[in-house]
């Protein structure tokens, strides 16, 4: 186990310094070490490889921030599937980012049950708060990416929203500051 | 119970009775309040008695079908030789539903127990619990429990020293409404996109990973550990309407209400006391004027229709509706229902895995003309072009997505025409002018 380990990390020393590099800056594997231990306890889950590709981008997004296209080059090779068969599922999902987001991303719900109990207000408020032009973009200073998004299965808890992985309940315009301030 | 409200005299709490309690979160506390005494006696039946018990029970789905549990796990043939699957459907992404979330956050060990029943129930060796990636609370709470179990022995190699293996394993969902439906969920399961499968061949026969396999809501899994601990009788002895619908259900009430949240009441309770005592009625100075009483998904209500209904199967369809997934919508006096439908065809849209011609175009054509009769550009003629639309996008699709996003139009331009009449012959938006002014 110990052998296991120190190999692995021997192979992300190697990865760091040569190759695996797509444009400029090289492209840092994020399965090596403890990470590709973690990728194998999974694959123990399924009887195919290809099935492990959902929680595997979990993995990527959670190291990571979102997914890239090298992301998405290494897991292929991982789980023997091509770029393009990678991309294809990547794009389906709406929670996987394509793209870096703020540090922050709030998504609200505004689907009829909460757009019945006030959830524009919300919107409106956390774009005024945030400093974010429009829904979608990341605000100047980078911090916060604000987006709507349907249904998130919490609607007798009017408005919800999450912000990253927190998921907070009843959120009011009234309650929007001093929800930001938990999160810098 | 009415989560987060104290229970009220006429709910059954069964599944809520422990929801805010953290203590039943935990496997001691679950098993001091009774857990795992059915999975005990269940793995000394064989599998046949169980689905007989299940089949004189009455359960049916609770994830929106409602399909009779029992009948639905005697299509599996333990013993056949080829590897079964069960695949727990907590994808809660119909609009107005949250019950499975309260279920999987307060009694995470309720739904293990009823999914390790039903996977020796099928011959499978796994299951699978596919929850939305939303769910992050849930899913924490989840995992935590699975990892309890093993720990315990009762998942694993030799399941409560039966000698059988049940695994367990909780999967991520990534943001794909479609991914509830039965066949989506497995493709997306086996690491493609959501897109459903033609049936046949249905799940029984060839399902994940092209094996036999069986999907069930985590609510029907978390009542059947009730079942078994009671019996058959008494769960059948629960209905107090007809014999077709029995048993205890989750109802999620949101919008525009008094007291939104999870109650719990024997099916056929009368859904005017449900509006009114349970709920606690309107806000005050309104007047409730619809009603969407099982997820977006099902035809809308007017007052007339939901307050003469029973809530249970048979009720809601004799009274222009159905059950559903028993997300309940309540809509007062100052919503205006041409947005609210407009705003759930965007849904559709949006959630469309646009395989088939239908949907993909009728959900957007739909939503744009929705839209704009919503914005005072509406024309006499748009009412048979969306009925026409509508008309094509029901009953030819590969999965009912596309019905779905028809039923609340068609339904509310039969119930509420006046209002879509309203915008286009005073070209804007009524309630928009009332809020203005
Ligand atoms: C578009 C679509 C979305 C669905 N979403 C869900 C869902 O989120 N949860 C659920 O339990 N069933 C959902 N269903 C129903 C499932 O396909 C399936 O009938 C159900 O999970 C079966 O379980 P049951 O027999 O225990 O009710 C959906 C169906 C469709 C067509
Ligand atoms: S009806 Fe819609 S969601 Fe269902 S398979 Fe066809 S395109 Fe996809
Ligand atoms: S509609 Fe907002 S959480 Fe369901």
């Amino acid at each position: 186990m110990s052998a296991q380990r120190e190999g692995a990390t021997q192979g992300e020393a190697m990865d760091h310094s040569s190759g695996g590099s797509i444009g400029e800056i090289p492209y840092r594997p994020v399965f090596v070490g403890a990470l590709k231990e973690e990728l194998e306890a999974l694959l123990g889950r399924y009887p195919t490889k290809m099935a492990a590709l959902l929680p595997a981008l979990w993995i990527i997004q959670r190291e990571r921030g979102w997914v890239s296209e090298e992301a998405m080059v290494e897991i292929g090779q991982q789980l023997e599937l091509t770029p393009a068969y990678v991309k294809g599922v990547v794009t389906f999902y709406t929670m996987y980012h394509q793209h870096p987001v703020g540090r922050h991303f709030i998504q609200v719900c505004t689907t009829s049950p909460c757009g019945a109990c006030g959830a524009e207000k919300v919107v409106e408020a956390l774009l005024a708060q945030t400093g974010c032009v429009d829904l979608g973009a990341t605000s100047p200073d980078g911090r916060y990416t604000v987006v709507e998004v349907e249904c998130l299965g919490a609607c007798g808890f009017a408005t919800p929203i999450m912000v990253n992985d927190d998921f907070i309940e009843s959120v009011t315009p009234e309650k929007v500051p001093q929800i930001l301030t938990q999160f810098k | 119970m009415g989560y987060p409200h104290k229970s009220h005299p006429k709910e059954t709490p069964i599944l809520s009775k422990y929801f805010g309690e953290p203590q039943a979160r935990t496997l001691d506390g679950w098993k001091e309040r009774g857990g795992y005494r059915a999975l005990q006696q269940a793995l000394g039946m064989t599998p046949a008695d169980i689905v007989n018990v299940l089949k004189e029970s009455g359960l049916r789905g609770r994830g929106g079908a409602g399909f009779p549990t029992g009948t639905k796990w005697s299509f599996m043939k333990p013993g056949d030789g080829k590897a079964h699957y069960l695949c727990v459907n907590a994808d809660e992404s119909e609009p107005g539903t949250f019950k499975d979330r309260e279920i999987m956050r307060w009694t995470p060990h309720a739904l293990l127990e009823g999914t390790a029943i039903g996977a020796y129930s099928i011959g499978a060796e796994v299951a699978y619990i596919y929850i939305r990636g939303e769910f992050t609370e849930p899913l924490r709470v989840m995992e935590a429990a699975v990892k309890e179990a093993y720990a315990a022995g009762i998942l694993g190699s030799n399941a409560m020293g039966s000698g059988h293996r049940i695994d367990i394993h909780v999967h991520r969902g990534a943001g794909a409404y479609i991914c509830g439906e039965e066949t989506a969920m497995m493709n997306s399961l086996e690491g493609r996109r959501g897109n459903p499968r033609i049936k046949p061949p249905f799940p029984a026969v060839a399902g994940l990973f092209g094996q036999p396999t069986t999907i069930n809501n985590v609510e029907t899994l978390a009542a059947v550990p009730h079942v078994l601990n009671n019996g058959a009788a008494w769960y059948k002895a629960m209905s107090l309407s007809n014999p077709k619908s029995t048993g205890s259900k989750l109802f999620s009430v949101c919008g525009n209400v008094t007291r939104p949240g999870n109650y719990e009441v024997v099916l056929g309770f009368p859904f005017k006391d449900f509006l009114y005592d349970l709920c606690g009625g309107p806000l005050p100075g309104r007047k409730f004027k619809a009603v969407i009483p099982g997820g977006s998904s099902v035809p809308i209500q007017t007052m007339e229709e939901a307050e003469s209904t029973l809530m249970d199967y048979e009720g809601f369809v004799a009274k222009g509706s159905m059950l559903g997934s028993g997300g309940v919508i309540i809509f007062d006096d100052s919503q205006c229902m041409v947005k609210h439908i407009a705003r759930l065809a965007r849904f559709y849209a949006h959630e469309s895995c646009a395989q088939c011609t239908q949907c993909r175009e009728g959900t957007a054509w739909t939503t744009k003309i929705l839209e704009r009769i919503e914005a005072g550009g509406g024309t006499m003629q748009d009412f048979e072009t969306l009925l026409e639309i509508a008309d094509n996008m029901t009953g030819k699709t590969i999965c009912v997505l596309s019905d779905s996003c028809a039923a609340p139009v068609v339904s509310g331009i039969q119930k509420f025409k006046h209002e879509f009449e309203a915008h286009i012959t005073g070209k804007r938006c009524p309630f928009r002018a009332t809020a203005a002014a």
